[in-house]
């Protein structure tokens, strides 16, 4: 026996008792940036939520009085832009926006990729077929996808959304893949195969609840991304069409007049970022928590 | 008063590695772990000595404490001398310059334990290249000798290969060349066999009795496996939720177990002289408990047939055996306060 | 080692066969009329016909896809519906700049990335890790884009230190070239080099708590030899994979950052054919995008092999 072997029963067998569910709180909650993460997250989803009440103006409304208005002019919190529409308000709007083509994105791809992955790992038969398509999934890289799909779809949220899911499939195939790999090859799952159960009863009862944690550390790594991807779709005109509010399409229109109004070229950015990082951050403390090795040295 | 001169054995050359009072704790995330508490173990020149016990038992943790293999959420107290040099504490360039050449390892997974992306030739001239600072071209030359020396045959072909290509066997005598190639006086061996077949585990240990003869090294074999204690060592330690539990020559140990858990451990397995086997350890109830701190109390008492009210409120010393018989060449020591004395080891159906 | 890799050739071929076939479909998918594109002021029956004959639009599409992959593997990709030039000679000219670009951005990822994440798994725990894994975090989250142009607008704009925008070719000035360069790979660079890190950092962490690298601890080596010769070394297979999908996704993935920087690329020629529905141009740069990735990584494959001894044995990666 090893002293890595050692080392890690010692540790396992203390908390015995706890089970995976709480021991994963636990340690969720006595990590500072898991809690300050979630935090900004509960923030994000509450603003985007209730968005068109928090927002002081229409996010469409312009003020021709006030164009190019800097951060802290009385009524424009965060300044206005060259058409003297609120940056504060069209950020918030703009945020909801991100949330929901993320949220719709990682939907598709979790809706197509968790079956995908699931029957490649469990059945060898498919696995080749299924690997071919994600191969060729990921020949075509997500803005030659993205840019095909809103050439044929044409440029909405939706669209965006689905381009971005769909780019995202071969990555959550990939990873159910791999745990239905090593779920299928651990003695429960041979035990329930020996007792004669279906293939579809040990996928669904066996497999897929095992495979959870995964799945949600690969969401926690594919919302930021589509949040991401959102901003650069909309950036190049792809994505969601102006004059509706949304982050890329903010910063592309800054980019004209951005030398004399920096604020309203930072100050979108900077949502981006907040948000992607924190999902970012919030990802990193779910998958340690969830890793059984996090003791190692 | 008149001095009697002291007897023979205790003018013997001074030992080449001194433990004294060593404790290993690890910090973890539930707190503090305890591995192992107040060893004393020296080793003489030439001298094999086994420690024995089941997994967990603290036996690996004291051979990677000896030359600070352990990591970082390790706490090591006490001493280790390794030729009158204190290891203990040491700065990472003395103990560097100690491992491989004259402290050197053998572990249990001769697969693992070798890079999987460098030939075998590289890694054992590696360690001629540091210590003995031989370029690469001598290195890689000695690495060929050292090889046909730990019984490899077409040594100059073997060089070249990478670890997958060889058997678990030959895995295993790499590793041996490579711990012995600049000829350490202290060589730990930590399972030495257990990954491997049993018609291949007697060749390995003839390798280790062969280096032992020819060059004197000292080895002490970690093993949970009493075949290769009866097969291969002079005396044997027996160790117990990180105490030494009790320490014989081999024979006397196989012949009077004192611990009940030695006794436990010997009930099914074979006597002295017999090759190392299938025998594995005696089934005793129960697993070796994890202790945040050691108690003061016998650690075996709940697994105990003997214990007593007395097991569970002081933990007993580490004292000579109560034998009539002739101790022998090598001291019998027990810490137990209801030692099994001149009674012989139990055979299987007894202890069953 | 031959079979190994002779099956992933024949795996390589069949996926860039199937990307054709998708490519070639999807393009007439595209809604519009590629004939009434092409007739430009002349929109009579008659000349949309000819047209069509002359384009071979007429005819079934087992035919045209025929006609198509024996055209493109002539090296013969069509006319630009914009330019009227011909879309291969568009190609030669955008690509080396998109390439020169990839290669700076992915050398500055590789340099930084493995560098920092090396770091951060020797001094685990320590803050050097934490402040690796910081930086990494914000390389992950931050738009890259936006990055482009704040640097822009703070290093180019208000300090003149960069040239904002445009590109000189090497064949012209070097030193001008790299002038023109360096602002859009390191920013491009440091989005991947997040990336980088993270893969490195894990993978470091899994081969410093090996079996090996203990035995390489044990031999009294020294560190630099344990984590560079020993622990690095294994790691590297994994981030051999990443720089190599890395790689493969920059031919379109340096669009943004070279719309920004007005670099007329690979990435400004997809942009601007998308917009102006230029479908031979689409055709071919997608196209050229597929197989590029396809083609890379065969290489990575390639890589493996030497990297791995395991692989040229046994005929797998583990």
């Amino acid at each position: 026996m090893s002293v890595d072997t050692a080392l890690t029963q010692v540790p396992a067998s203390a908390p015995a008792e706890a089970s995976q569910g709480s021991r994963v709180l636990r340690r969720l909650r006595r990590n500072p940036l898991a809690v300050v993460s979630f935090c900004v997250l509960t923030v994000a989803v509450v603003v985007a939520v209730f968005a068109p009440l928090l927002a002081p103006y229409a996010p469409e409304q312009t003020d021709f009085a006030n164009t190019l208005a800097p951060p802290g002019t009385p009524g424009h919190l965060l300044g206005t832009d060259d058409l003297g529409r609120d940056v504060l308000s069209r950020i918030i709007l703009g945020s909801r926006a991100s949330l929901q083509v993320a949220a719709l994105a990682v939907f598709t791809a979790l809706v197509i990729g968790v079956p995908l992955g699931l029957v490649a790992g469990y059945f060898r038969a498919a696995d080749s077929v299924i690997s071919r398509l994600t191969d060729l999934l990921l020949a075509f890289p997500f803005l030659i996808l993205a840019v095909g799909f809103a050439a044929i779809r044409g440029a909405s949220l939706g669209n965006a959304a689905v381009a971005i899911g769909i780019a995202q499939i071969p990555g959550v195939i990939r990873v159910v893949r791999s745990d239905a790999l090593r779920l299928k090859s651990l003695d429960f799952v041979a035990a329930a195969v020996v007792d004669g159960a279906s293939d579809l009863w040990v996928l669904r009862r066996h497999i897929l609840p095992n495979a959870t944690s995964v799945v949600l550390v690969q969401a926690t790594v594919a919302i930021p991304a589509a949040i991401l991807g959102e901003a650069v779709l909309s950036f190049l005109g792809l994505g969601i069409q102006p004059p509706s509010p949304s982050l890329g399409t903010m910063l592309a229109n800054a980019q004209q007049f951005a030398a004399r109004a920096p604020w309203a070229a930072v100050l979108p950015g900077l949502a981006i970022m907040i948000l992607a990082l924190a999902f970012n951050v919030f990802g990193d403390s779910l998958r340690d928590a969830l890793d059984p090795k996090a003791n190692r040295r | 008063m008149t001095a009697t001169a002291p007897p023979e054995s205790l003018v013997d050359a001074p030992p080449v590695l001194d433990v004294r009072d060593l404790s290993v704790t690890f910090r973890t995330e539930t707190g503090s772990v305890s591995a192992v508490d107040g060893v004393n173990l020296s080793l003489a020149p030439g001298e094999i000595v086994g420690i024995v016990g089941e997994s967990g038992c603290g036996k690996s943790v004291t051979a990677m404490s000896l030359a600070g293999l352990l990591p970082r959420s390790a706490r090591i107290d006490g001493s280790v001398r390794l030729q009158g040099q204190e290891l203990v504490g040491a700065r990472p360039s003395t103990l560097r310059a100690a491992r491989g050449r004259d402290i050197a390892y053998i572990f249990q997974e001769p697969m693992s334990s070798l890079n999987p992306v460098l030939t075998v030739g590289r890694q054992v001239a590696e360690v001629l290249q540091v210590h003995e600072r031989l370029s690469r071209r001598e290195a890689l030359e000695r690495a060929v000798e050292l090889l046909a020396l730990v019984g490899i045959p077409s040594a100059r072909e073997r060089v070249k290969h990478y670890p997958h290509q060889l058997s678990g066997g030959m895995r295993q005598r790499v590793m041996i060349a490579m711990a012995v190639a600049c000829s350490p006086k202290v060589l730990i061996a930590d399972e030495p066999t257990t990954a491997l077949d049993v018609t291949v585990q007697a060749g390995i240990l003839d390798v280790l009795r062969d280096l032992r003869d020819r060059f004197g090294t000292s080895i002490l074999v970690i093993t949970h496996d009493l075949g290769v204690i009866a097969d291969i060592a002079d005396r044997v330690v027996v160790m117990y939720a990180g105490r030494i539990v009790e320490r014989a020559g081999v024979q006397r140990l196989f012949d009077r177990p004192q611990h009940h858990y030695a006794a436990g451990l010997l009930s099914a397995s074979p006597t002295p002289g017999r090759h190392a086997g299938t025998h594995r350890l005696q089934e005793i109830p129960g697993l070796v408990p994890v202790l945040e701190a050691q108690p003061d109390a016998c650690t075996f008492a709940d697994r105990c047939p003997a214990a007593t009210a007395r097991c569970s409120s002081a933990a007993p010393p580490l004292e000579p055996a109560p034998l009539a018989a002739d101790v022998g060449d090598h001291p019998h020591e027990v810490a137990c306060w209801h030692p099994r004395g001149d009674r012989p080891r139990p055979t299987v159906e007894e202890h069953a | 080692m031959r079979g190994y890799l002779l099956r992933r050739a024949w795996q390589s071929l069949l996926t860039l066969v199937l990307a054709t076939v998708v490519v070639f479909l999807g393009v007439r998918a595209l809604p519009g009329d590629p004939a009434l594109a092409l007739a430009g002021e002349d929109r009579t029956p008659e000349a949309l016909a000819a047209i069509r004959r002359e384009y071979g639009l007429d005819q079934s599409l087992p035919v045209q896809f025929w006609r198509f992959l024996t055209n493109a593997l002539q090296g013969d990709l069509g006319t630009s519906i914009r330019t009227g030039q011909p879309v291969s000679s568009m190609l030669r000219t955008a690509l080396p700049v998109t390439l020169e670009l990839s290669l700076l951005a992915i050398a500055i990822a590789v340099v930084l990335g493995v560098g920092a994440g090396v770091v951060a798994a020797v001094r685990r725990g320590r803050p050097a890790e934490w402040v690796a894994n910081a930086l990494a975090l914000l390389g992950l989250s931050v738009p890259h884009f936006w990055l482009g142009l704040v640097a822009i607008l703070y290093l180019s704009v208000a300090t003149g230190l960069f040239p904002a925008s445009g590109f000189v070719p090497v064949s012209e000035s070097v030193a001008q070239n790299l002038h023109h360069l360096v602002l859009p790979a390191v920013i491009l660079g440091t989005g991947l080099s997040a990336v980088i890190m993270r893969q490195t950092r894990s993978s470091m962490l899994d081969a410093l708590s090996t079996d090996f690298v203990r035995t390489a601890e044990a031999k009294g080596l020294r560190p630099r030899a344990v984590i560079g010769r020993h622990a690095l070394r294994n790691s590297l297979i994994v981030v051999v994979t990443i720089v190599g999908l890395q790689l493969g996704g920059l031919i379109s993935g340096a669009v943004v950052t070279e719309q920004i920087f007005g670099l007329p690329g690979f990435g400004k020629l997809t942009i601007d054919a998308v917009f102006q529905r230029d479908y031979p141009v689409i055709q071919a740069v997608v196209l050229v995008t597929a197989s590029s990735y396809i083609v890379i990584n065969f290489a990575v494959d390639l890589l493996y092999s030497i990297i791995d001894p395991r692989v040229r044995v046994t005929g797998d990666a583990s």
